[in-house]
Formats: structure tokens, C-alpha cells, sequence
């Protein structure tokens, strides 16, 4: 693996400075095992080496958290005796060189996080970013990614609910997918990635080893996309979503007999990462039989065997006398269920293969990773900031609105929902193409009154973050808030996956930080703590970095789940439109789909009247339907709510806003809320109880969508350009 | 099944005996991952002699989406489920009209009778043997997989084995969208009580 040039610790991604550690660590040279194991323990993707220093000041604690950043997943209490577990993670890299299967596994990889607490999955979502769909490339892996989330979820019969999917040439080479996953706990009972003391045994459950997905952590995740890309489609895995079926059948079947004492997943470092990560939880070392590990290919080497991210692998840590009865358990599901170490005293991690000793490490070290503090410089944005887009031509507002509908990024996403099995599990009663999913727990009291439920949204508004990275992580929460609260639920935690290109570059770490100090400002203006996630660096293709994306995992809660908004108003409704309009079009899609232009200044961030906002659309029994302002302001949001109603609408435009800015306009902490005519006091009085600006604009009526004076266009026109645009790009 | 009536239990795909049951339901999923072709391996499961001889007594036997499939692959309904027209997997709601009202789904209801149902399916392309007429249960008002006939559920000469892709269990509530499909369930338990008394 070496040449003249390049050392090994080198072409596996690690530093000299860190090379020189790692010796330090051990006493001597590593053995191309161990060189193999921290190479991928150490990577970016594993280690979180270069984010962690700003993650830990994100807020994470709230009564209601029960197990919070670091562990599998996060896990809130959302009513008594219900129990939810969620996280978000990328695919970038994978999806990036075969859509297919990286999409797919993603699903897979996050659905094992779920599963590792012994929680069970029961929901995914997922936020998609590609460059335009004018580019066959483009289209290419947008058709490849949503069909690889189909095949996996699926066949899994787990509901996909929600998600996003953007389309922005920043996005060109460097696709975001990004995957959510929610579970419950069947009793209040949860697993910890860690055995109970010495003499524990770890058994590996699941699909045999092979060479696949060999360094996909060290060499996907954590370097830079160059030309060429296809040849790391060894490192991509592959799926097999009736494997994981199984297992999660099996270890749910282990959980209830109780017969594990800890749990973790397999996904990036495999084995290595099983092994090192539960030993130094509990303050142990291990020993492991790289022989007894069950191998697709017999020649396997041991590095190999340590690296390999194959799917569809857990492991679990069991008591010696309980081992018969699991392995008996896994084999009702057809599954192998092998003993591959033990837990013991002294805390270092001990790796046998064919009776010779390749690894001998602190397990601590390993699992631990180094922590940097990467130079951090500003980037000038001066220039961008400059343009004044008030001062552009605009086309008319009516054109615009139809060309607006029309853009994939806000277009109705339709093609890639009915894709998915949004229905599976029965629980789902607000289904995609609203605001949020709405889903209603526990499954052993389904049906019955009064049951609470949970509604859950992604946002993350990419070319926001790019003019300004604080108010981009500050709006993702916020509007994944308001997204939740306009189905009716109480925003209550969050998870995230912060997508941003090389570490290495200090203007890119500078957006990180500023993106994270706005997650938590959010975060502590709403209540709502963050109980894990996933940062991706190295989003990067020949033409640069993608926008920093900080993408946002929502989780709201709804005491009487059956009391949640449709996404529907009736004939008649009374439109409110609440919050501010400002003269603001910076970084709008309106310029974005007019001027082909990401400039302007960033909306302005309000978290004292977005909370007020959210509170205000969480009450219950208050109107008919919410809907979010975001993407194409009102305009867009009046023409989705006549969509989804079935119905048309005749406004009229506040008196003091201009018809460009008015209607396609970003402002935030704005919604509208629909209700009949006889309620519109109790909504305005409610309004104005919380500060919150409220203002009559119309009705909903006739066929048309009627903005008084600037656009009259029939339902069927809109609908068509609506539902029409994303299909007539992919099925042609 | 217990809300029309029924006694329901779960029988494992790997057992050869039924207990006793009136009827037998396949229902959807995805067996062994659908690999090598939907209800292929399935159609194996040690169960599925058991189907087999449930069928042949008259007994009432519904597939419902992967069990259509699987009770095609079995030959206990005729024809074969192939990909969906357009080649993309569907998961939406379908507007049903009921075709024959001789056969243990529709028993009870009314020909041309209009049901809402959602389909959630790869492989609903129906299409028969070739030569042959196979009874249609139920029929899509707008065609969405390019089914033959616009059939969405098929029975067998007899009528007491119907296999149809819509999946009646996910309209069952009116949160969920539609109560329709407690009709298709209510005529499978009444179709029991026929069956058992004769």
C-alpha cells in the first residue's frame, strides 16, 4: 500500500503529528492492523476530531431528555411511558459515487443507530440536496437516491414521512443525503453501547464480513471529492434490507428476553469501532478472535476484517450464561450470531488472528480520537452582501409566482413521496406534503382516544447559511419549529447533520462555528435541546465547497395526537398571515430562479418573535390549517395552501408592502393560519396576546388564486405547474 | 380482523400447521426481501402446503399486495404480478370498483360499488395467463400500474382465493383516510361463517 512517497499512515488519511501519536499512545510502531484501526477511528467521520470543540456548547439538556449527545441516538420522553429515539446522519460520499446504494445503506446505518438503544425504528425522513436537475448527472443521482431510500425503507416496512430534497448548482459533484430515524421503546427500557462488567461476552449478529465498505469512513467521508470518484466505489457498501429486518426483529426479540446487557451498531470502522467504542464506555478492555468472525471471503486479512463496512451487522454484549438462548434466538431469525470477544479489566483492546497477536491498543485512545482547534478565518462576503436585489428588474408578480411553482426546489414533491411507503405501521395521520409528519404513539394503544403523537420536519436552508452562516443554523431551527408547530405540535428536541466542506480551510471552519453558535442561540430561545447528530465534513467537488448546510431533525410533541392541523382549509376559511413582511429578497429563491444570483443579505433572525410564533400555532383547537412562510414567501405559500385545499383564494396585500417583495419575499417568523370566519377574533386576540402580528388578507373561494390587483391564476394552472415540474424533468 | 369479527393469530412462516384456522390471510410485506422475484422464495415456506390445502377445501384465502404476489408465484391465483408500468414503485391512494360480487372479498358488497384503498407496490403490473379470463374482484378506476383490465385484485375459478394489491388494512380508519377496506375485511369474515356453516 505504500510507495517511495507516500507513507502508509498517510495514504490512510492520518497526519505525521497524528502518526507520532499514535506511536506515543502504544510505546513503539503499530502493526499495520492497528495502523488500519486508528486510521479509521481517528478519521474525521468517527473521531468528530475538528467539531468537537464546538459541539459541546450546544445545549443539550432539558427534563425531558433521557439520554442525550454521545450515544446512539438521542432519547426523549414524550409522554408517559413513551420514550422516542432519533438522529440524523449523512450519506454524502457514498450516495455521491453509487446514489443506489448509498441512499440505501444510509437508511440502513441509521435505522442500526435507532436500534442500538433497543429501540424500535418507526419512522425515517430524509433531507436531499443535488445540483440542478437540468444536468443529466444531476438527475442521475437524484433518480438513484430516491429510489435507493425506496428499496431499503421500504422493504424494511418503515414509513419515510418527510424530508426535503433542494436543488442547487452548489450541490453540482457533492450531493447532500442526509437520513433520519425515529423509534420507540416497546417498554421504558433502554440499552447503552457498553457491557455490564468484565466477563461480558461480544457476540456479533447479522450478515457475514466482507470486504466492502473497506475505509468508507477514513477515504469517503473524511477527504475531498477529486474527478474520478468512481474508483472508490469499492468503499461503497451494498444493502441488504431483508438482513436488517431480521435484525431488527432478532436484537428486539434479545431486548425483551433480556438478554443483552449493551448493544452498539456496526457501521463506520465496523468491528474496530464496536469494540473500542463499548470497551472504553464501561471502563474496559477486549479481546477479540478475528478467526471467529464470520467472512464473505475466507482470505480476509485481519486489517481488512477490522475495517470492513459491511451492513447489516450488530453487536451485542451478553452475559455468559445467556449466550445459548441468544444464539437460539438469532437462529429462529436465520441469523449468524457469533462470540467474538470478551469484555475484561485493564481497558486495552487485545486482537488475535490465526494465533497471532495484530493489535494490542488502548481501547480508550482509540475510541477517543484526537480534538483540534482548526484556524478559523471570516470569509469576506462583503461583495455579495452589496447587491441590493430591490434594485433589480423583476418580472410580474404573476409570472413569477408560476415560475416560482415550477422551480424544483419549491415544486411539490410528490414524485419522490409516493416512491416511498409513507403509510406502513398505520401510525402516520398526517402523511408527506405538509408542514410536518404527524405520527401517533404508542402502536399498543393505536386507535385509542387521547393518544399523544409526534410531528417531525427537516430544514435546512443552505443558501441562507451561505450569506450567513449564524442566521442559516439560527433558521433551521427555527423554521423546523414552526414547521412542527403548524401541524399543532410543541417543538421539543432536535437532532442535526452539519454539512460543510474541508476543516481545513478556516473560512469553512469559521461557517461551522457561526452555523453551530445559531443552532444553539435557536435552540436556547425555544426550550429545545439537541440530543445528538452527525457532522460531514469534506463536502467538496472540483468547483469548491457546497453551501454550509446545517440541516435540522425536528421533534414536536402532541399531547392528543388526533388534536393535530391537516394540511387542509375549507371554502370559506378566513387566510391570517402572521409575523412581519419586510422589504427583504436577499438569498430568496425569487433571485435565485429570476437573476440565477445567491446574493443580498441574509432575512433578518428574529428568535424572540419566533417562539412567539410557535407557541401561538401549537395551541390546539386554534384554526383549520398553518402553513409555513419560507421558500418564495407568501406567494408561494398561498398557492401551496390552495394546492393542498383544493380550493382558491382571494387576497389582498397588506397596504404598506410592495407586490415583489411582499409576496416572494423570505422575512421570517411568518405563517399563514386559516380559520372560520366566526373564529378570526379569538385567532387575531390569540395573536396579539403573544405579540405576534396578525392580519386578515382574504378568503379561501372560487377557483382561482386572486391577490388583488397582481395575480389572478386558476387552480388548475397552478396546480399544474406545481405537481407537473419535478415529473416532467424525471419521466421524460 | 378482530374488529369484523374474527379470532385472528399469527402463524410462522416456517410451520406446517394452521391450527384449525376458518381463513388464512397473506399479507403485504416484503418476504425474503422480494429477491430473485416478488413471492418467489416465499411460495417455498413450509406454510404455504398448508394455503395450499386450505384453498382446495374452499376456504376463504386472501392475499393482499406481497401475499398476491406470493399466492401467484403459488399458482393458487392465476396470472403474475410484473413491475409497474413506468417502472417506479407507487405508494397512493386508488379509487376500486367492484367487479364480481361471488367471491369472499366482495361477498356482500355491490357490483360497481367504489372503494378508496391505497396500492403500495413495485410489482402490480396484474397479467393473466396468457388465453385466460380470470375473474376480476376489483378493478382501479384510473389505471395506475398497467394492469390488464385495470385489475386490482383477482380471484381464483372457485372465488374463495382472492389476491388483490390494494391494501385494505390501511383504510381502515377514518384518521387514516378511508374506512373502506373494513368492507373487504367484514366480507372475508362473512364469507367464513358461509363457508363453515356449509
Amino acid at each position: 500500500m505504500t510507495t517511495d512517497t507516500t507513507p502508509l499512515y498517510a495514504a490512510l488519511g492520518l497526519s505525521a503529528e497524528e502518526y507520532r501519536r499514535i506511536q506515543k499512545v502504544i510505546g513503539r510502531d503499530p502493526t499495520h492492523t492497528e495502523l488500519a484501526m486508528f486510521s479509521v477511528m481517528w478519521s474525521e467521520h468517527c473521531s468528530y476530531k475538528s467539531s468537537r470543540m464546538y459541539l459541546r456548547d450546544l445545549p443539550s439538556d432539558a427534563p425531558w431528555v433521557v439520554l442525550g449527545p454521545g450515544e446512539g441516538a438521542g432519547l426523549v420522553q414524550v409522554a408517559p411511558g413513551v420514550r422516542v429515539a432519533f438522529k440524523m446522519e449523512s450519506h454524502n460520499h457514498p450516495s455521491a459515487v453509487e446514489p443506489f446504494q448509498g441512499a440505501a445503506t444510509g437508511v440502513g446505518g441509521i435505522v442500526r443507530d435507532i436500534l442500538s438503544l433497543g429501540a424500535r425504528p418507526i419512522a425515517v425522513l430524509d433531507p436531499l440536496r443535488f445540483g440542478p436537475l437540468s444536468e443529466e448527472r444531476n438527475r442521475f443521482l437524484f433518480d438513484g437516491v430516491v429510489r435507493g431510500i425506496a428499496a431499503y425503507g421500504n422493504s424494511l416496512g418503515l414509513p419515510t414521512v418527510g424530508g426535503e430534497a433542494i436543488f442547487d448548482a452548489a450541490y453540482s459533484g457533492n450531493p447532500l443525503v442526509n437520513a433520519m430515524c425515529v423509534g420507540i421503546l416497546e417498554d421504558e427500557a433502554f440499552l447503552r453501547a457498553a457491557p455490564r462488567g468484565p466477563g461480558d461476552i461480544a457476540v456479533l449478529i447479522g450478515s457475514k464480513t466482507g470486504r466492502d465498505g473497506i475505509g468508507g469512513a477514513s477515504i469517503l467521508a473524511s477527504q475531498e471529492f477529486e474527478a474520478g470518484a468512481e474508483a472508490k466505489r469499492p468503499s461503497v457498501q451494498v444493502g441488504d434490507p431483508f438482513t436488517e429486518k431480521l435484525l431488527i426483529e432478532a436484537c428486539l426479540e434479545l431486548k425483551s428476553e433480556g438478554l443483552m446487557t449493551g448493544m452498539q451498531d456496526l457501521g463506520a470502522a465496523g468491528i474496530t469501532c464496536a469494540l473500542s467504542e463499548t470497551a472504553a464506555a464501561a471502563g474496559l478492555g477486549v479481546e477479540g478472535d478475528l478467526d471467529s468472525v464470520p467472512l464473505r471471503e475466507g482470505d480476509m486479512e485481519a486489517w481488512e476484517i477490522c475495517m470492513s463496512e459491511s451492513q447489516e451487522r450488530m453487536l451485542a454484549c451478553i452475559a455468559p450464561d445467556r449466550i445459548e438462548r441468544a444464539i437460539e434466538v438469532c437462529r429462529k431469525w436465520g441469523l449468524d450470531a457469533t462470540v467474538v470477544a470478551r469484555y475484561v479489566d485493564g481497558g486495552r483492546l487485545v486482537l488475535r488472528a490465526r494465533d497471532e497477536l495484530v493489535g494490542d491498543v488502548p481501547a480508550a485512545d482509540l475510541a477517543d480520537g484526537p480534538l483540534y482547534e482548526r484556524p478559523v478565518i471570516e470569509a469576506d462576503r462583503s461583495k455579495i452582501h452589496a447587491l441590493d436585489p430591490l434594485e433589480l428588474h423583476w418580472p410580474a408578480p404573476e409570472e413569477l409566482l408560476l415560475r416560482l411553482l415550477g422551480s424544483p426546489s419549491i415544486a411539490s414533491k410528490r414524485w419522490v413521496w409516493r416512491q416511498y411507503d409513507h403509510m406502513v405501521r398505520l401510525n402516520t395521520l398526517v402523511a408527506p406534503g405538509a408542514d410536518a409528519a404527524v405520527l401517533r404513539l404508542p402502536e399498543s394503544s393505536r386507535g385509542e382516544a387521547g393518544q399523544p403523537g409526534i410531528a417531525l420536519a427537516t430544514d435546512g436552508p443552505g443558501r441562507i447559511a451561505s450569506l450567513d452562516p449564524y442566521a442559516g443554523g439560527a433558521l433551521a431551527v427555527a423554521e423546523s419549529a414552526r414547521n412542527v408547530a403548524c401541524v399543532g405540535a410543541r417543538p421539543l428536541a432536535i437532532t442535526n447533520c452539519l454539512n460543510f466542506g474541508s476543516p481545513e480551510r478556516p473560512e469553512v471552519m469559521a461557517d461551522f462555528a457561526a452555523a453551530v453558535r445559531g443552532i444553539g442561540d435557536a435552540c436556547r430561545a425555544f426550550g429545545v435541546p439537541v440530543t445528538g447528530g452527525n457532522v460531514s465534513f469534506y463536502n467538496e467537488s472540483p468547483q469548491g465547497a457546497v453551501h454550509p448546510t446545517p440541516i435540522v431533525g425536528m421533534l414536536g410533541v402532541l399531547d392528543d395526537a388526533y388534536a393535530f392541523r391537516g394540511p387542509a382549509a375549507r371554502d370559506g376559511d378566513v387566510i391570517v398571515l402572521l409575523g412581519r413582511t419586510r422589504p427583504e429578497l436577499g438569498g430568496s429563491e425569487a433571485l435565485a430562479v429570476v437573476h440565477d444570483l445567491i446574493a443580498g443579505r441574509a432575512p433578518a433572525v428574529d428568535l424572540g418573535a419566533e417562539v412567539a410564533l410557535a407557541k401561538l400555532l401549537s395551541t390546539t383547537g386554534l384554526g383549520t390549517t398553518a402553513h409555513d412562510l419560507s421558500e418564495g414567501g407568501l406567494g408561494v405559500a398561498l398557492a401551496e395552501l390552495c394546492s393542498r385545499s383544493g380550493v382558491g383564494a382571494s387576497v389582498t396585500l397588506p397596504p404598506d408592502v410592495e407586490p415583489i417583495w411582499g409576496l416572494f419575499g423570505e422575512s421570517t417568523a411568518r405563517a399563514l393560519l386559516t380559520c372560520p370566519p366566526e373564529d378570526v377574533d379569538r385567532v387575531l386576540g390569540a395573536a396579539q396576546e403573544l405579540g405576534v402580528a396578525g392580519l386578515a388578507i382574504g378568503n379561501m373561494n372560487g377557483a382561482h388564486l386572486n391577490v388583488e390587483g397582481v395575480i389572478r391564476v386558476s387552480l388548475d394552472d397552478l396546480i399544474s405547474a406545481y405537481e407537473g415540474a419535478i415529473p416532467s424533468l424525471m419521466d421524460r | 380482523m378482530r374488529r369484523e369479527g374474527a379470532d385472528p393469530d399469527y402463524v410462522w412462516h416456517g410451520d406446517a400447521d394452521l391450527r384449525g384456522a376458518d381463513a388464512v390471510i397473506l399479507p403485504g410485506g416484503f418476504a425474503h426481501g422480494d429477491y430473485l422475484r416478488t413471492g418467489a422464495i416465499a411460495r417455498f415456506s413450509p406454510v404455504m402446503d398448508a394455503v395450499a390445502g386450505l384453498a382446495s377445501a374452499g376456504a376463504p384465502v386472501l392475499g393482499i399486495c406481497n401475499g398476491f404476489q406470493i399466492l401467484a408465484e403459488a399458482h393458487l391465483v392465476p396470472g403474475a404480478l410484473r413491475r409497474n408500468e413506468g417502472l417506479r414503485f407507487l405508494c397512493t391512494w386508488t379509487d376500486l370498483e367492484v367487479v364480481d360480487t361471488d367471491t369472499i372479498a366482495t361477498r356482500g358488497l355491490e357490483k360497481g360499488q367504489r372503494l378508496r384503498i391505497p396500492i403500495n407496490h413495485y410489482e402490480g403490473n396484474y397479467t393473466p395467463p396468457e388465453g385466460a379470463e380470470p375473474r376480476v374482484a376489483f378493478r382501479y378506476v384510473d389505471n395506475p400500474n398497467g394492469a390488464w383490465q385495470n385489475a386490482a385484485g383477482v380471484a381464483n375459478d372457485a372465488g374463495n382465493v382472492v389476491g388483490m394489491m390494494p391494501h385494505p388494512e390501511r383504510a381502515s380508519e377514518s384518521w387514516l383516510g378511508s374506512e373502506d377496506g373494513r368492507l373487504v375485511l367484514a366480507s372475508l369474515v362473512e364469507s367464513c361463517r358461509v363457508t363453515t356453516r356449509a
